[in-house]
């Protein structure tokens, strides 16, 4: 697919190299590299993990079978405002689903997808622990709390304009 | 650092750090001494940095710059454990607590209160300090206070959490110190173990018991390891322990790794808790600084150092061998024990974990004595028990009492009650492990052993309460989402047996059970429970077994009435407008995105529940709440 051709930086392959550099040698050094490379690149292409296992001397089937094991690990690039709605069982009880369902109707797309124009991305997650706040959201770190169905457009118009 | 270097910065700021512990007129007394006319405290936990509190602290800064305050003193703190009311901000010597906290009334309240000669902003505290007669209550008498009992919260909410110094003079190190050099590694664990202290993680293992296999198993490797993958949804108290008072934790560890001969321990931490890696971070940088981890500590002869590892979101590495597998950086996956961690754990060496909570009572049980710990709790269950309380109540927030207290205590007294008016339905304990407790169970003594006998668990301690809106079929199908999605898929019984429970719910909610579902629900959980791995899949059935024996009524109506009592099954209802009541003001038509609704100007609107999406938009919008669903 056109969209997921993967453009890697010469800086960013640089600072995977001394990230890489850094836990040489280290017992466990899989899961920190994984990690940093994920701050680096946004998400973890197959490229990246090539260079991973090749550097960390490690079987590429490793690296993948790591990366795809645990939920915050990404194949995929994201959007550029990253949408997260607690599905935590505070917030659920809360009606956090309804505000879910508020932002996939808002933005078109499900849950777990990124819109065409690459703005947006919406998850959901497991309990951030703001659960005085629930229902809560969170848009690129910023939490969003006490939430309705109602608040969602004005929330999302705000991250529209830029 | 020696031991008299660690004693003077203790004595150095022990009587700031009492100015936020005792009764008001000595506080004022002593706050004199200090240098400090008052102190602010803020709360920079992960609840109230979410409603914004590190604004309250950049205008308070501000403020004194402006006004010319330079005797008073900012303390970014931990989880003052009322989350609801964040952010929260509290006043010393007077314990004047304000909630909800703005920068504008940051503002307020320097202008008038924290000024030379000024007094507290009543119409900002939190209204429960406030008596009829306008006089002011220290927060500690307030009842969500008042009946609580805080040993591994000691020091959260009182201390600067990235301050060593303030962590020294509440008391941390202290124990380590005693440990290094006035007892012997085996006196230590014989102190633990006479204490009665049990895993807060869940299982309830006794934990001095764990350190005696770690220390007599044979090796010359050992490792010391803490479980802060605190995953159960709801559950926050390790997280607030870590943001709160970091230097318990990475104390405790010291102290075991010096009782059972390791030199070097790891903490598995949540990445999704990004404040409490950092302050850990922050924590153990000034421990080596210190000397308090590292090479010779405080001159002992006995090192230990400790890294930290961050999870990746998977909610089976709190179970022992998957973390301890993840930290070995491989897909977090259990193994079958024997053999236990505390023979071949860790990179295969003898391994001791414990949970962020168990580490946080260690220290005041080797200061105060078994004795003292042994007396709090019931008859099994030894010491407090930190409680999140969530969901459908008025008092949000961490709650620490002693084993043994009751449920309605928790949610009447301290909890406030259940918020509009509605009823109490169920309280669930233990997350996607644990069960819900009924309202017939209100008064049991809840410790690990009485939880297990009414078909729930302790768990990590996440307890959410449910109101008459909860329905009980779809709360257990959220349970089983949950567990489905986080089954890690190695063994067959938990991998298939998630999936079967998970869809057979599906089914009940969306009106298509049968009566033979129910025994196919209970054959399903029984091979569950005997034959999957961990206790991710032996427990992942809980939820819907308590539920099915407490509520079992609604698990009929779903089936054979095809009714959802709680009106939440979305299949089960149809969204009516009550004629008398609408008065047509067009909002639900106008917002429906299905063009269900119809009706002109002024009359009574009508829904056209075949076009009806049931997205419940009409509900939302309906300033007279005259649209049912029924």
């Amino acid at each position: 697919m056109a969209q997921n051709l993967f453009e890697g930086t010469k800086e960013q392959l640089e600072q995977l190299l001394v990230c890489i550099e850094a836990h040489r040698g280290e017992e466990g050094a899989l899961m920190p590299v994984l990690h940093e490379a994920q701050n680096i690149y946004g998400y973890l292409p197959a490229e990246v993990q090539t260079v991973i296992a090749e550097q960390l001397n490690v079987p590429l089937a490793e690296v993948y079978g790591v990366a795809t094991f645990y939920s915050r690990f990404s194949l995929t690039p994201k959007g550029k405002h990253i949408i997260s709605i607690c599905l935590g069982t505070a917030c659920y009880v809360k009606g956090s689903d309804k505000i879910l369902q508020a932002v996939e109707r808002e933005l078109r797309i499900s849950c777990g997808d990124c819109t065409p124009d690459k703005k947006f991305s919406i998850e959901s997650c497991r309990c951030v622990g703001a659960c005085g706040l629930a229902p809560v959201m969170i848009i690129d770190g910023d939490v969003y709390g006490k939430l309705t169905e109602k608040d969602v457009k004005g929330i999302l118009d705000k991250y529209m304009q830029d | 650092m020696t031991v008299e270097e660690l004693k003077k910065i203790a004595a150095s700021k022990a009587e700031l750090i009492n100015v936020r512990r005792i009764v008001r007129e000595q506080a004022e007394k002593l706050a004199a001494r200090t240098g400090y006319r008052k102190q602010v405290l803020v709360c920079g936990g992960t609840g109230c940095t979410s409603s914004h509190s590190l604004k309250v602290i950049e205008q308070l800064e501000k403020s004194f710059k402006e006004l010319g305050i330079d005797d008073v003193l900012i303390v970014k703190t931990g989880c003052f454990g009322l989350c609801a009311l964040g952010p929260i901000m509290i006043v010393y010597p007077e314990g004047a607590f304000y909630s909800q906290m703005t920068p504008e009334h940051a503002k307020t309240v320097a202008e008038k209160h924290l000024i030379k000669g000024g007094s507290i902003v009543k119409e900002l505290l939190y209204a429960e300090t406030l008596h009829e007669d306008g006089s002011v209550i220290p927060f500690s008498e307030i009842p969500f206070y008042k009946h609580q009992m805080r040993v591994a919260l000691r020091n959260c909410g009182v201390i600067a959490a990235e301050d060593i110094d303030e962590a020294i003079g509440a008391g941390d190190y202290a124990a380590l110190s005693r440990a290094l050099f006035e007892m012997t590694p085996d006196s230590v664990i014989e102190e633990i173990e006479k204490s009665g202290l049990r895993g807060r993680g869940g299982a309830g293992f006794p934990t001095g018991r764990k350190w005696r296999f770690t220390r007599i198993a044979e090796g010359d490797v050992k490792y010391v390891c803490c479980n802060a993958d605190e995953g159960d949804p709801g559950a926050f108290m390790d997280r607030s322990v870590l943001e709160g008072d970091p230097h318990c934790v990475l104390e405790a560890m010291t102290i075991a790794g010096y009782a059972v001969g390791a030199s070097e321990g790891y903490i598995y931490v949540r990445a999704e808790y990004p404040i409490a890696v950092e302050r850990l971070n922050i924590a153990i940088k000034q421990a080596r600084e210190y000397g308090l981890l590292g090479k010779n500590i405080l001159g002992s002869g006995f090192s230990f150092d400790i890294h930290l590892r961050l999870g990746a979101g998977a909610f089976v590495c709190g179970e022992e061998t998957a973390l301890m597998q993840s930290i070995e950086g491989k897909r977090g996956e259990p193994r079958p024990r024997p053999p236990f961690s505390a023979q071949c754990g860790l990179f295969k060496k003898p391994t001791v974990l414990n949970n962020v909570e168990t580490w946080a009572n260690i220290s005041p049980i080797i200061l105060n004595g078994f004795h003292w710990f042994s007396e709090i709790g019931t008859e099994r269950s030894k010491g407090t028990k930190v409680f999140a309380v969530g969901g459908k109540i008025k008092n949000v927030g961490l709650v620490e009492v002693p084993m043994g207290t009751s449920l309605k205590t928790i949610i009447y007294d301290i909890g406030g009650g259940i918020p509009g008016g509605k009823s109490f339905k169920a309280a669930q304990t233990g997350g996607p492990s644990g069960g819900c407790i009924s309202a017939k169970f209100m008064d049991i003594e809840m410790d690990f052993d009485n939880l297990v006998k009414i078909g729930s668990m302790m768990g990590s301690g996440g307890l959410i309460v449910m109101d008459e809106d909860t329905c009980m079929v779809d709360i257990a199908k959220f349970y089983l989402e949950f567990t489905a999605d986080e089954s890690c898929g190695k063994c067959t019984p938990c991998r298939i047996g998630t999936k079967r429970l998970l869809e057979t719910l599906d089914k009940i909610c969306s009106g298509k059970g049968e009566p033979d579902d129910l025994v196919k629900i209970k054959e399903i959980a029984e091979h569950m429970k005997s034959s999957s791995l961990c206790a991710l899949g032996q427990s992942a059935p809980n939820p819907v077994l308590s539920a099915m024996e407490h509520f079992g009524e609604e698990y009929t109506a779903h089936i054979y009435e095809k009714k959802c009592p709680a009106g939440v099954c979305k299949s089960l209802l149809n969204y009516y407008i009550e004629p008398d009541k609408c008065r047509g003001c067009t909002l639900c038509a106008r917002n429906c995105p299905a063009n269900a609704i119809s009706g002109t100007v002024k009359s009574a609107h009508e829904i056209d529940t075949a076009k009806c999406i049931k997205c419940g938009q009409c509900i939302a919008h309906c300033k007279f709440n005259a649209i049912v669903k029924k």
